[in-house]
C-alpha cells in the first residue's frame, strides 16, 4: 500500500506541476477532453493545424476524458483557472451538460469561451426504402399517435441527440415524452439500427451523412437549420422550411479557465481572426466535416452563453430538469 | 470474386511496399510488447500510439497499417501477461487466465504460450479471410441482429457461462451480481438519470472496463503476491522449456476451430467485441467436453478456446467498420476516429474511392498474423523467463505498469484510487474464495444486456413478446437450453450405462 501511495503521489506530482501563470501563450495546447480520434480530438486538430502559423512554437493535443467532459471543466476550475496556455475543446453536447447540471456545479460562467472551430445541425435520417418521403409525412403520423414511430439516436434520454427529437415534437407541440426513443451506443449503432429495420427514423449530425449519401441507403428528410447549407446538401430542405421550427446547431469551439488575464485572452482570439481570414481555415474545417462558423472573444462568449439559456429552456419544458 | 482477388492483389503491393511492410512488422512488435505488459490491452495501445502515428506525418494508408498492426499486436500480447502474470491487460483477456495461468503455475509456461500463439493465429486467420471474401454479406447480416436479438445473445452467454459455476454455486452467482452491480454505475441511458454516481462527475460515464479487470484481477493479484511473500508461502517458479507439441495441436484443433468460429461471429457484432467472444467460446468449449474435470486447472482446450475466439473478435470487429463505417469494439471505434483524422471516410465507398487504404489494411492484416506467429514462437522462452525474476522486483514493477497503462490514456488521477480500490475489494472477494472471472463476465455481459433488452422494449412499447419474434433469437435461447440441459442429460446416461456395465459384471 504504501508503494501505491508513493506512485500515487508521484503520478500527482507530474500532473500538478502544469505550466505556471506565464503572461503570454508560450506553449499553446490544446485539450480534448476525451480519449483520441473522437470528435474532441479533430476539433482539436483544426486549432492545431490551423493556428499552426500563428505561434511560434508547435501545438500539443492532449487527451483527458472522464465523465463526459466534466473530469476537464472540473481540472480547469481547480487547478488551471488562469493557465493562458491552454484551450479545452467544448461541444454542443458540453453546453447542454452545463445546462442540465451533469457537470456539478460548473455552468457556463465558469469558464472563458474562446472561439468555435466550426458547426454542424441535427439531421433527420430515414432508410433510403422509407415510407416517409418529407418530414410533414412523418409529423403526421406523430401527430395522430405519438408513440407509433419507433425512431433513435446515438445518445440517452437528455443527450444532445435525444434533444433533436425532443425539439422536433416540441415544434409541432407534441409531449416530447410520448414518443418512442431507442438510446444507442454512439452513433455508429444507431446507424446499424437503422439500416437493419429496429428504428425507423434516426437523428444524427450533417457531417457525418457526407459519406452515406453517396451510398443511396439512407436519405435525409430535413436539416435542423435556419437556413439551406452549401453543397453538398443544398438540396435538402430545411424543417423550418416544412413549417416546424426545430434547428439544432452542433458548435464545435473552445473555452479557457474563466480566470485567465485579458492579455492572454486577447492573444489567443486575434490568432484564432488570423486564421479565420485564410483559405486554408475554411479547407480544414470542411475536410474535418464540418460547416464554417467563425466566431470569437466577447462576441461568441455571449453567443454560447445565450445558446446554453436556451438549452436550459428546452430541457425544463422536457422535464429534463426542474 | 474476382474484384476480390485484383482488391486483395492491389492490397498486398500496397502492403508489401517496403516501408508499410516495416510498419506492419514493428507495429506487431511493438504491439506485443504493449500488450504483454500489465494492464495496457489493444484500446490503451492504439490510443495511445494514435496521436503519435499522426504527428508522423504518414501517408494515412501507411499510418493506419501501423495502428492496425498495434492492434493486432497487442491482442496477441495480452496473453502473455494473462498466461505468465495472472494479470489480464484487457477485459479480452480475462478468460485466457483462467486455464492459462494454471498452466504456467504447473511448468508449461511455455507450451502455453506457444499454444496460445498459435490459437490466435488460426483466429485471426480464419477472421481476415473470411472478411476479404464475405465482408458486405457479413456486414448484412451484421446489422440485422436487433437489440432482441443481443438479449438473446447474452441468454445463451450467460447459459453458457453456468460451466463456471464451479464448487460454490452460490458465491459464483453472488459474484457475476456484484458484475452486474457494477455495470448499472453511471447516467442511465434510457431515462438520462445518474445512477450510484454519488455526486461524483468521474462516475458519470460509468467505470471503464479497463479500470475493472486491472482493479479486480491485476491489482488483487498483486495484493495477494505481496502477502504470500510476507508470510514466506510464495512459491518460486523454475524455468520451463516446455512446447507446444503437434499431438497438442492435434488435441486442441477442433477447438480452436469452433473458438474460431464463435469469436468471428460474436466479433462482427456492433457492440460485442473479444470479452464476449472469448467467454462465450471459453463456456461453450467447457460444456461441450466430454471430461471437463480439469478445465481452470490448465486444461490446454481451456487457453485454446477463448485465444483463438478473442483473436477471431479483433478481426471480425473490422467488418463492420470496413464495409459500413461502423465500429464493432472500442479499438476499431479508435481506429475509426483515425481514419477520420485523415481525412478518409471508412464506409460502403472507401473501397471505390480509397481502395489502397481498404484493401492495403487487409492485406497488412495477412503479413501481420504471419508476422506475429514468427515474432512470437522464438520468444516465448524469453517471455518465460519473466517468471524467474525475483517477486520482490516484479510486484513493484507490474505496480508501476498497470498505473502508468491506467493514467496514461485516462489522464484521470480518479482511476487510480478506482484501481486500488477495486483492488483491495477483489483480495477480499479472492480471501472468501470467490472467483473473480464471474464479476468481470457480469459487468461486460450485464451492461450489454441491459442496454439491449432496454432498446428492445422501447421499439416494442414495453412489449416482451419482440424478445421471441426473430428466427435469431429463438435459435440462441434454444442453444441456450441446450447448453445447459445437454451436459446433465449426457452425464446422466453415461452414468446410467455405467451402471449397467457394473451390474453385468456382477450377474
Amino acid at each position: 500500500m504504501t508503494f501505491a501511495k508513493t506512485a500515487l503521489a508521484l503520478l500527482f506530482a507530474s500532473v500538478a506541476v502544469a505550466p505556471a501563470a506565464a503572461q503570454e501563450v508560450d506553449r499553446p495546447e490544446c485539450v480534448a477532453p476525451a480519449k483520441p480520434g473522437g470528435g474532441f480530438d479533430l476539433t482539436c486538430r483544426i486549432a492545431q493545424q490551423g493556428l499552426e502559423k500563428q505561434f511560434d512554437g508547435p501545438m500539443q493535443v492532449t487527451f483527458m476524458p472522464g465523465g463526459i467532459g466534466a473530469v476537464a471543466i472540473n481540472l480547469f476550475n481547480t487547478t488551471r483557472t488562469d493557465d493562458p496556455n491552454a484551450i479545452v475543446a467544448f461541444s454542443s453536447g458540453s453546453l447542454l451538460n452545463m445546462a442540465t447540471g451533469k457537470y456539478g456545479e460548473w455552468g457556463a460562467n465558469d469558464v472563458r469561451f474562446l472561439a468555435t472551430a466550426g458547426t454542424d445541425y441535427g439531421a433527420v435520417i430515414v432508410r433510403a426504402d422509407s415510407q416517409y418521403q418529407t418530414l410533414g409525412d412523418l409529423m403526421a403520423d406523430l401527430e395522430k399517435d405519438p408513440g407509433s414511430v419507433v425512431m433513435g439516436a446515438g445518445g440517452s434520454v437528455g443527450s444532445q441527440d435525444w434533444m433533436k427529437a425532443a425539439i422536433l415534437m416540441k415544434a409541432d407541440n407534441l409531449d416530447a415524452r410520448k414518443m418512442r426513443y431507442v438510446a444507442f451506443d454512439g452513433g455508429g449503432d444507431a446507424i446499424a439500427g437503422l439500416l437493419g429495420g429496429s428504428i425507423k427514423v434516426y437523428f444524427g449530425d450533417v457531417g457525418e451523412m457526407v459519406s452515406h449519401l453517396d451510398t443511396g441507403e439512407m436519405r435525409i428528410l430535413a436539416v435542423m437549420s435556419d437556413e439551406r447549407l452549401p453543397e453538398p446538401f443544398s438540396e435538402i430542405s430545411t424543417a423550418k422550411e416544412a413549417g416546424y421550427d426545430a434547428s439544432w446547431p452542433i458548435v464545435r469551439g473552445f473555452y479557457m479557465g474563466k480566470n485567465v488575464s485579458d492579455a492572454a485572452y486577447e492573444e489567443w482570439v486575434k490568432a484564432f481572426n488570423a486564421a479565420y481570414a485564410t483559405d486554408e481555415w475554411a479547407a480544414l474545417v470542411k475536410d474535418k466535416g464540418l460547416l464554417p462558423l467563425d466566431l470569437s472573444g466577447q462576441e461568441m462568449d455571449a453567443d454560447m452563453k445565450s445558446r446554453v439559456e436556451r438549452m436550459t429552456g428546452i430541457a425544463k419544458e422536457a422535464g429534463l430538469i426542474e | 470474386m474476382d474484384a476480390v482477388f485484383s482488391g486483395l492483389a492491389s492490397g498486398f503491393q500496397v502492403a508489401l511496399d517496403p516501408f508499410n511492410l516495416f510498419l506492419v512488422l514493428g507495429g506487431c512488435f511493438a504491439g506485443t510488447l504493449i500488450g504483454a505488459l500489465p494492464g495496457i490491452g489493444p484500446i490503451n495501445g492504439v490510443a495511445i500510439l494514435l496521436p503519435i502515428a499522426y504527428g508522423l506525418g504518414f501517408p494515412p494508408e501507411s499510418a493506419i497499417i501501423l495502428l492496425a498492426g498495434i492492434y493486432y499486436g497487442a491482442e496477441y500480447g495480452g496473453r502473455i501477461s494473462s498466461i505468465l502474470l495472472n494479470v489480464p491487460g484487457d477485459a479480452g483477456a480475462v478468460m485466457t487466465t483462467l486455464d492459462g495461468n494454471p498452466m504456467a503455475r504447473n511448468g508449461e509456461a511455455g507450451k502455453a504460450l506457444s499454444l496460445s500463439a498459435v490459437a490466435s493465429f488460426v483466429g485471426g486467420t480464419f477472421a481476415v479471410v473470411l472478411m476479404s471474401f464475405f465482408g458486405p454479406a457479413l456486414a448484412s447480416y451484421a446489422i440485422h441482429f436487433s437489440p432482441s436479438d443481443y438479449v438473446a445473445l447474452m441468454v445463451f452467454a450467460f447459459a453458457s457461462l453456468a460451466s463456471l459455476v464451479g464448487s460454490n454455486p452460490v458465491k459464483t452467482l453472488l459474484a457475476a451480481l456484484m458484475g452486474l452491480m457494477l455495470a448499472s454505475i453511471g447516467i442511465d441511458a434510457n431515462t438520462g438519470v445518474a445512477r450510484y454516481t454519488f455526486g461524483i462527475p468521474d462516475l458519470l460515464a460509468g467505470i471503464d472496463f479497463l479500470v475493472v479487470v486491472i482493479g479486480l484481477f491485476g491489482m488483487a493479484e498483486l495484493i495477494t503476491l505481496v502477502e504470500k511473500q510476507a508470510t514466506g508461502t510464495l512459491k518460486t517458479l523454475k524455468i520451463d522449456k516446455s512446447f507446444v507439441t503437434l499431438k497438442d495441436i492435434a488435441f486442441v484443433k477442433w477447438t480452436i476451430l469452433r473458438g474460431s468460429v464463435i469469436g468471428f461471429f460474436i466479433g462482427i457484432l456492433p457492440g460485442t467485441g473479444a470479452s464476449v467472444a472469448s467467454a462465450v467460446a471459453y463456456g461453450a468449449e467447457k460444456r461441450s467436453a466430454s471430461d471437463s474435470s480439469k478445465f481452470g486447472e490448465g486444461d490446454m482446450r481451456g487457453l485454446a478456446a477463448p485465444e483463438a475466439a478473442n483473436n477471431a473478435a479483433a478481426g471480425g470487429a473490422m467488418v463492420p467498420m470496413l464495409t459500413l463505417g461502423i465500429p464493432g469494439s472500442g479499438t476499431t471505434a479508435i481506429l475509426l476516429g483515425a481514419l477520420m483524422l485523415f481525412n478518409v471516410t471508412p464506409g460502403p465507398l472507401m473501397f471505390e474511392q480509397r481502395p489502397e487504404i481498404a484493401w492495403g489494411l487487409i492485406a497488412s492484416m495477412y503479413i501481420g498474423n504471419i508476422a506475429l506467429l514468427i515474432i512470437n514462437l522464438p520468444l516465448v522462452g524469453l517471455f518465460a523467463r519473466m517468471l524467474t525474476i525475483p517477486q520482490q522486483f516484479l510486484t513493484p514493477l507490474i505496480a508501476v505498469l498497470a498505473f502508468i497503462g491506467v493514467y496514461s490514456v485516462v489522464s484521470n488521477p480518479h482511476d487510480l484510487y478506482m484501481i486500488t480500490l477495486l483492488g483491495v475489494f477483489g483480495w477480499f472477494l479472492r480471501k472468501l474464495q470467490f472467483s473473480l472471472a464471474p464479476v468481470i463476465l457480469g459487468f461486460v455481459l450485464g451492461g450489454l444486456f441491459e442496454d439491449n433488452l432496454r432498446r428492445a422494449l422501447s421499439i416494442s412499447n414495453g412489449d416482451y413478446t419482440i424478445l421471441v419474434e426473430s428466427m435469431n433469437s429463438v435459435v440462441l435461447y434454444a442453444l441456450a437450453v441446450l447448453v445447459v440441459v445437454a451436459p446433465l442429460v449426457i452425464a446422466r446416461r453415461r452414468k446410467k450405462m455405467r451402471d449397467e456395465a457394473d451390474h453385468g459384471e456382477t450377474a
